[in-house]
């Protein structure tokens, strides 16, 4: 059978969350008023408080969204936009290791609405030094429309200093979200206790459908529209919610948690440790539970990805990838990886996970590293046969 | 036989992929990244370039049931086809990158990675012909005669060549290629051919260079050496050219003027008639053989350019084989320098054979 060890690109779908996106009361649009419309309207409301109580925020906290993408865009651009109105504050402050969705949307406010973005670099393990944001607020800090910090890292699990960047920001006033993508359904979330503007989450990264995700957005956080509609989602996020999404991104959202993923993962830090350095583990001092960066020196992760893919081990390389190319990670050289930046194996396990996944690889690992070596150590034709 | 098929998300190498699986080979897709910064969609008839070019090349693979895999070889393709596309200009040469392609990327870096990898052979959508025998591989033209690839093959070589299948070889004609695409829900089975350079987006050559190699003016001169104009740059130019010399006025004979010779260490573009541009026969250097060399004097054909017609020649090796001195039964039009020959001798058994490949100096 299929070894998958993918789950930080999308869990399998949990049966429980199947069942609920199937069986869901979905009979017409939730916004009409007639007795089907209502029907509806509860499923999706029945979802909102069940998301809301799962990580700990008020149901009037939860808008829907088409997923983690859209929830981070929100919140970057609508709350950057809503803080222009009574001043000016051209600053962005996001992470070196950001998600796209996050490091792209504040490309987007640089090019087209002046914005400046300053963006934290991380040490050698990942993470962003509290230091660097106490520093960069003292500086910008009433000129800084928002900060955004991502919960844990989607390709090293590196959980980031949001309690202090909250903390810090709380004395300038400054709005500070982060991407939740990664830690909701692996560490207890708490919403309200976290002092955050807002969060996102993403149903499918926790074993629920694709395609819905929410973003977690206190009342008093300032936040604009960025797109036009009907003005659904209490205004911030138009277009009819996807009831039956939200049914089973609800259902996930129940059953996630319970799952011991770093004593699953141990064997594979041993293995990797005994490895005499073909393969390093990147394990950041404070990560989320389930997932391991590898870099393995002298291999590209494209052939490495390949040479699992063969035998039936779906893992991945660094997180960008376009139409199936393989980039360099911006995460890896914001670490200061250089040529190991395409080295870089991202295993991530979930709900459905097993010892037997974490055993087929470790079993394949030596394997495959001494065949994309040898691939590795074929002579490029610059100091080949060039004539 | 584990088979490697290059899939561009064209019409050809989709069927050749689709007659691989068909012959019983355990085949597994890639398609090349050759660009860093790709555009989404395709422009034009440029080949596989765009990520929509990508796309189609992944629905192939489903509809074959094969795995599918994109390979980033950008680098090796900036260093290797783009930088050499860009000095050869810069020398007042005219390259073939499709053939620099094969040479460097598709029967070198890619070939090489697929052996590596335990793959026993790579198939590409060209259409040639290939056999072995005990000298290696040995190169033919295509049953479809008018599509025939050999040209641009033979720069590849007998070691690059082998352990290479062309399924397309022996197909009758490409509109029994896209029959067999259309038969098995090919999605591309209607795409259009390509015949730009795919790393110029725009297809504009001549900006291409411009931009990345800048202006560098110098005199336009006749075939008396008189100035009669002056151009930004040698490489916006190519010989046997006629259009764009920017010459504000005409000849004294009123007579067209054409590009005759172009001096890349004098920055000199040479114009004259086009009598001027007839050659009775040119030397090539960097000679690869199929099979042993030929010594003394070779009947045989050449061919200069992807879709030229093939020219009576007589074929002199020298300097251990590695220089052709080649001697036109008819003079021809325009042999530019840095054009591809290649040499066709007729084997009686097996019709035209590619015996060796040379740069024209």
């Amino acid at each position: 059978m299929a070894v998958y060890l993918d789950y930080a690109a999308s869990a399998p779908l949990r049966p429980e969350a199947g069942e609920a996106w199937a069986a869901a009361c979905v009979p017409a649009n939730p916004s009409s008023v007639h007795a089907p419309g209502r029907a509806a309207r509860a499923t999706v409301e029945a979802a909102r408080e069940t998301i809301a109580r799962a990580f700990g925020a008020d149901s009037a906290e939860v808008v829907f969204t088409s997923g983690g993408t859209e929830a981070d865009a929100l919140a970057l651009a609508g709350i950057f936009h809503a803080r222009q109105v009574d001043a000016e504050r051209p600053h962005v402050l996001i992470s070196a290791v950001e998600h796209h969705a996050i490091g792209h949307t504040a490309d987007i406010l640089a090019a087209r609405h002046g914005a400046t973005v300053t963006r934290l670099p991380v040490a050698a393990d990942g993470i962003v030094a509290v230091e660097t944001i106490a520093r960069v607020l003292e500086r910008h800090g009433g000129q800084i429309a928002v900060i955004s910090l991502i919960g844990a890292n989607n390709e090293t699990g590196a959980a980031q200093p949001v309690d202090h960047a909250v903390a810090l920001a709380g004395i300038h006033g400054v709005p500070v979200h982060s991407d939740w993508v990664q830690v909701a359904g692996k560490v207890p979330c708490d919403f309200d206790a976290s002092g955050l503007a807002a969060a996102s989450i993403s149903s499918h990264k926790i074993g629920g459908p694709v395609g819905v995700g929410a973003l977690l957005v206190r009342r008093d956080t300032p936040l604009v529209p960025v797109t036009g509609g009907g003005g659904q989602e209490r205004g911030v996020r138009s277009g009819t919610v996807d009831a039956r999404g939200a049914a089973g991104f609800a259902a996930a959202a129940l059953a996630a948690g319970g799952h011991d993923l770093e004593a699953l993962l141990a064997p594979l830090d041993a293995a990797v440790a005994r490895s005499g350095g073909a393969a390093i583990c990147r394990t950041p001092p404070a990560h989320v539970p389930g997932t391991r960066l590898i870099t393995v020196p002298g291999c590209s992760a494209e052939v490495l990805t390949y040479l699992l893919d063969r035998e039936g081990i779906a893992v991945s390389a660094g997180s960008a990838c376009t139409a199936g190319v393989v980039g360099p990670s911006h995460v890896l050289a914001a670490m200061g990886l250089g040529d190991e930046a395409t080295s870089g194996l991202r295993i991530s396990v979930g709900w459905g996970s097993t010892s037997r996944d974490i055993d087929a690889l470790i079993e394949a690992l030596p394997r495959v590293i001494e065949i994309a070596r040898a691939a590795a150590a074929v002579p490029s034709p610059r100091e080949g046969d060039r004539r | 036989m584990k088979v490697l098929a290059a899939l561009s998300g064209g019409v050809d190498s989709a069927v050749a992929a689709a007659l691989a699986v068909d012959a019983g080979h355990e085949v597994t897709g890639v398609h090349m990244a050759l660009m860093r910064h790709r555009a989404p969609t395709r422009t034009g008839s440029r080949g596989c370039c765009s990520i929509e070019d990508a796309s189609d090349a992944r629905r192939a693979a489903d509809n074959l049931a094969i795995p599918f895999y994109v390979w980033d070889l950008s680098e090796d393709f900036e260093a290797l086809v783009i930088e050499d596309f860009l000095a050869e200009y810069r020398a007042g040469r005219t390259p073939n990158p499709c053939v620099r392609c094969n040479e460097h990327i598709k029967f070198a870096t890619l070939a090489r990675r697929a052996r590596a990898l335990g793959f026993d052979a790579v198939c590409t959508g060209h259409y040639a012909r290939l056999t072995t025998d005990d000298a290696g591989a040995r190169l033919r033209r295509a049953i479809h005669r008018a599509k025939d690839q050999s040209y641009v093959l033979a720069a590849a070589g007998p070691q690059g060549l082998q352990e290479v299948v062309l399924p397309l070889g022996t197909a009758a004609s490409k509109a029994e290629v896209r029959a067999m695409a259309e038969r098995r829900g090919l999605p591309m089975a209607s795409k259009p051919d390509s015949y730009d350079i795919c790393f110029i987006a725009d297809g504009n050559t001549a900006g291409f260079l411009r931009e990345r190699l800048g202006e560098r003016p110098g005199p336009i001169l006749d075939e008396t050496g008189r100035e009669v104009g002056t151009h930004r740059g040698i490489h916006a130019f190519t010989v046997g050219q006629r259009r764009g010399l920017g010459v504000p006025r005409p000849a004294a004979d009123g007579r067209p003027r054409f590009v005759t010779q172009i001096d890349a260490a004098k920055d000199t573009v040479h114009i004259g008639p086009v009598e001027a541009l007839s050659v009775e026969g040119f030397v090539a250097v960097d000679a690869t053989w199929f099979g042993p060399a030929a010594s003394g004097m070779l009947p045989c054909e050449v061919q200069v350019r992807a879709h030229g017609l093939p020219l009576r020649a007589q074929v002199t090796s020298a300097d251990d084989a590695t220089r052709l001195h080649v001697r036109l039964a008819t003079p021809m039009r325009a042999v530019a320098p840095g054009q591809s020959v290649v040499v066709y001798a007729p084997d009686p058994a097996r019709g035209d054979l590619v015996v060796a490949h040379a740069r024209i100096v």
